[in-house]
């Protein structure tokens, strides 16, 4: 189709058809006010609408009663598009099954919309709860005013307000219009449910999509389909960040179903629109098929030196120097090391990592008249808006984002890179595109998860009490500007802060920390630091208590000792509360039998706990270690404090388990290799991911419910399992895992 | 550029696609059949799968043109009204994270069952090897399995 048919097909057919895709515009369109207690109510834009009540931005009650749920945070999986819009409905009084979740597109109507860091359900709680309180007392009062009788008398229930004195009743909608002339009641005011009333929150409900999932409909940002739409490829440097010399563009063009090829520019950030060759055509197929054709010349730059044996070399030689940087220095542990009872030396070293989100990339961009419409699965639509907005130079009232559903996010999703490629070959072809990258494209070109190096003493008493803790942690840093000097700075992800456990416990504490500079993209991946400085410093820790001929339990529970609660210190300070950490340790060992099991030769258990993303996670693991070195995970027991309230108990097990398996998949198997400023990986063939066959046979999952504020669990659960894992593998065979992944260390045993 | 007839579905569908188009893209780019999903091009992830003749079979790596007369079944044809024990289940233990590959699990669950109406975990782990689950969905999707050979036992007694 043509663009000229595009336009006579007419703005309304594409409005339905976008939002029948999962876009969800037709509400963008019109919710449009500003995000605020005070003043909620959003501009209806058509008959049915004006009709509806609308306290908030997020609540749409019909005449009819039919009750619509704006989910705003982007929804990767971890079931956020479920959770919060249950917290409304707890709160509205009405039944789940009568509720209509619809995605919400990018509007500041709503908010912050970036689902990352596990803050969506700690940052929106409360609020959430207010809302829907809101509306509630809205509809008690518009009953109130109908029957004339004091607010007090009535209790709203099943959709509907009653008065039990004289079991009279009134659904929602028939208060709607009643409603919808109230003052809207500061939030702060309303009364929220005692938590023992309620009825929705902690228990199971299905994620709201399944039904759509389990048939096959579309959801996903790479489901979209739109008439007229055409397909793109973009091809990048191999080595990161190269510059296009030329490309056989003419022959490309010239191949079946190809529309255009042409050479975008791009810059040097490598979050942004980096250099490449785009071809567009009638098909995904055809693209691919013609992509096939294409050779390019590249200007790879000095990156193409880079290789992880290089690294790995020069981080040995940086060991053994002086630190760069000095990030904490409590007493004096060198001089206590020197003269210790016992020490014990360990490198540990862990490599790049990918994302490799089960959907590959991909983003639809529509350019027109100097608008632009994207729909795109993304962690982080206001990154995609601004980088499109800066980059391509469009305001950004005229940049419409459709967040579609994500076939998994882990943190990729956060760096809109593929956002800014979709929009910047859109500008230059004159119908809806959509850019898809293949795996290839999507594991060569990931925001990787650092790879690192740790140089680690540590010193014991006569007691076999941990009394000094050193650690040279050598990491990867990108050349960056601050306060306008060139600087060495760890890539995201890649720092550790001097808070971070045993940092604020062992009395002797040398934290150093030497960058390494690379040109190789870095990126948060799930738990960012946490999913592997907990595997460092537990198994160090473990290799410690083993030294000391200590319980690693009770070993652990002496150094985390009675601090009781602790200010974080510093630009990356971490508050820490350490009776909670103290009482999920203690949960999992009971619920674990710790040190009440033996176990035969080749099976064991570890321990292990971590702090991060407000939760406060401990696990113990139980594996077999067969005599030729095949590990089963046979039973893993989390216990999970994430304060007062767990919103969905069925998504909160599921992320627990998710993050158990997730770990244990980047623990035994992910690895990629860098040579020549690239990665040498490509697919799954060679990048190998967890499959069932080794998926732990149980997950036990505990959640200790406790007086703090509620949090969230897309990450927190999964930095303890790598070392609870190793730990169990050192009890199971006496063999220490220093490298990941875990196929890299022979666990034969005889 | 060439004419297809294919029976996806139970229905006729004629495509004009060049020979080597994989089935996956005929089902997505041209037949809007968008349940079979795009994880790897290479057959490592299963998230592609659909049933050929019953068989679990990867939509990426098999050529339009190598189809012919033989049945397909997308996950939207699995049963009607999505009906089928393995998607009751799904929902009852509400199995998916993402949900990306889930079609995929499905196809290849249904398969499974259809052979060993009562499978272990060990049977279950053999044949689900062949589809990452990338959210880590893996021990709901055993209990979807064993859900699932529940239900059809009801549903045939």
């Amino acid at each position: 189709m043509s663009a000229d048919l595009l336009e006579n097909a007419g703005r309304r057919d594409f409005l339905r058809k976008s939002a029948l895709a999962g876009g969800g515009l037709i509400l963008g369109s019109y919710l449009n006010t500003a995000y605020s207690a005070a003043n909620l109510v959003a501009k209806p834009s058509s008959l049915a609408e004006q009709e509806a009540f609308r306290p908030n931005a997020f609540i749409r009650i019909a005449p009819s009663g039919a009750v619509t749920l704006i989910s705003k945070q982007p929804e990767i999986g971890q079931g956020i598009k479920t959770s919060l819009p249950m917290i409304i409905a707890e709160e509205l009084e009405v039944n789940w099954k009568d509720v209509l979740i619809i995605q919400g597109d990018l509007d500041p109507a709503y908010g912050s919309q970036n689902a990352g860091g596990s803050r969506s359900t700690p940052t929106n709680y409360e609020e959430f709860h207010r809302l829907g309180a809101t509306a509630r007392t809205m509809l008690v009062e518009a009953a109130a005013r109908i029957w004339v009788l004091p607010a007090a008398e009535l209790i709203a229930r099943d959709g509907a307000v009653h008065h039990p004195a004289t079991g009279r009743k009134l659904g929602y909608g028939q208060l709607v219009a009643t409603a919808a002339d109230l003052p809207v009641p500061d939030g702060e005011s309303v009364r929220l449910k005692s938590p023992e009333n309620y009825k929705l929150l902690g228990t199971r409900i299905g994620g709201v999509d399944n039904p759509a999932i389990v048939t096959g409909k579309p959801l996903f940002g790479i489901d979209v389909q739109l008439p007229g739409l055409l397909y793109a490829v973009y091809e990048k440097s191999p080595a990161f960040g190269g510059k296009v010399v030329s490309a056989n563009l003419d022959e490309i063009r010239s191949l079946p179903g190809v529309r255009d090829a042409f050479i975008i520019e791009g810059g040097t950030d490598l979050k942004g629109l980096l250099p490449g060759v785009a071809i567009v055509a009638n098909s995904t197929w055809e693209a691919f098929s013609a992509r096939k054709h294409l050779k390019v010349v590249w200007d790879e730059g000095k990156v193409a030196a880079e290789s992880w044996t290089g690294f790995a070399a020069r981080a040995q030689e940086l060991s053994r120097q002086p630190g760069a940087e000095v990030l904490r220095n409590d007493g004096d542990a060198k001089a206590v090391l020197e003269k210790a009872d016992k020490t014990v030396e360990a490198a540990y070293s862990y490599p790049f990592i990918s994302h490799a989100s089960i959907e590959p990339q991909n983003c639809i961009a529509w350019y027109k008249d100097g608008a632009i419409e994207i729909w795109a699965p993304t962690q982080n639509p206001e990154a995609g808006q601004k980088i499109v907005s800066q980059t391509l130079g469009i305001p950004k009232d005229r940049i419409t984002l459709h967040i579609t559903r994500s076939g998994g996010g882990f943190g990729r999703r956060l760096i809109p890179d593929y956002i800014i490629e979709a929009a910047a070959i859109a500008q230059r072809v004159a119908a809806p595109v959509k850019l898809t990258w293949t795996r290839e494209d999507d594991l060569r070109h990931d925001q990787y998860r650092a790879g690192g190096f740790h140089f680690l003493r540590g010193g014991l008493d006569g007691k076999g009490t941990l009394i000094a803790w050193h650690n040279h942690f050598v990491t990867f840093a990108h050349k960056t500007i601050v306060d306008g000097k060139p600087s060495l700075e760890p890539g995201s992800g890649a720092n550790l802060s001097g808070d971070e456990f045993p940092g604020r416990w062992v009395e002797n504490c040398l934290l150093e920390q030497t960058p390494l500079e690379c040109g190789i993209p870095m990126g948060p991946w799930r738990a960012p630091r946490s999913n592997v400085l907990a595997w460092v410093f537990h198994s160090f820790i473990d290799e410690l208590a083993h030294a000391a001929g200590r319980d690693p339990l009770e070993f652990r529970l002496e150094i985390l000792g009675d601090k009781g609660f602790l200010l974080g210190t510093g630009k990356q300070g971490i508050p820490y509360d350490v009776d909670r950490m103290k009482h999920v340790l203690r949960h999992v060992a009971e619920k674990a039998e710790w040190g009440k099991k033996t176990f035969p030769r080749g099976q064991g258990q570890g321990i292990a706990f971590h702090f991060s993303h407000r939760g406060y996670i401990a696990q113990v693991a139980e594996v077999t270690v067969s005599r030729e070195g095949k590990l089963k995970v046979d039973r893993v027991v989390v216990s999970t404090d994430i304060g007062a309230q767990i919103v969905n108990l069925s998504g909160a097990e599921n992320q627990v388990q998710g993050s158990v398996v997730d770990g244990l998949g980047a623990l035994m198997f992910q690895e990629l290799n860098i040579d020549k400023g690239r990665i040498v990986q490509s697919n799954f063939g060679d990048y190998p991911m967890i499959r069932i066959d080794d998926a732990p046979t149980r997950v036990d999952v505990h959640f200790l419910k406790t007086n703090h504020p509620v949090t969230g669990l897309g990450e927190p659960a999964l930095p303890p399992l790598a070392p609870a894992v190793c730990n169990a593998i050192f009890a199971a065979t006496g063999i220490r895992v220093r490298q990941l992944p875990l196929l890299r260390t022979d666990l034969s045993w005889s | 550029m060439s004419k297809y007839t294919l029976n996806v579905n139970g229905e006729p569908r004629t495509v004009n696609v060049a020979p080597d188009t994989p089935l996956l893209w005929v089902l997505r780019d041209h037949l809007n059949l968008v349940g079979a999903k795009f994880g790897c091009g290479i057959g490592q992830c299963g998230a592609c799968t659909v049933h050929i003749d019953g068989v679990p079979t990867r939509a990426c790596l098999t050529p339009v043109s190598s189809i012919g007369k033989n049945r397909i079944t997308t996950i939207e044809g699995l049963a009607p009204n999505g009906g089928h024990p393995l998607q009751q289940a799904w929902q009852e233990l509400d199995v998916p994270q993402c949900g990306y590959c889930q079609a995929g699990q499905i196809m290849t669950a249904a398969a499974l069952l259809k052979k060993n109406p009562h499978p272990s975990d060990q049977d279950i782990d053999a044949a689900l090897a062949g589809n990452l689950c990338r959210c880590g969905t893996y021990l709901r999707i055993r209990a979807g399995i064993h859900r699932a050979a529940e239900i059809a036992g009801k549903e045939s007694a």
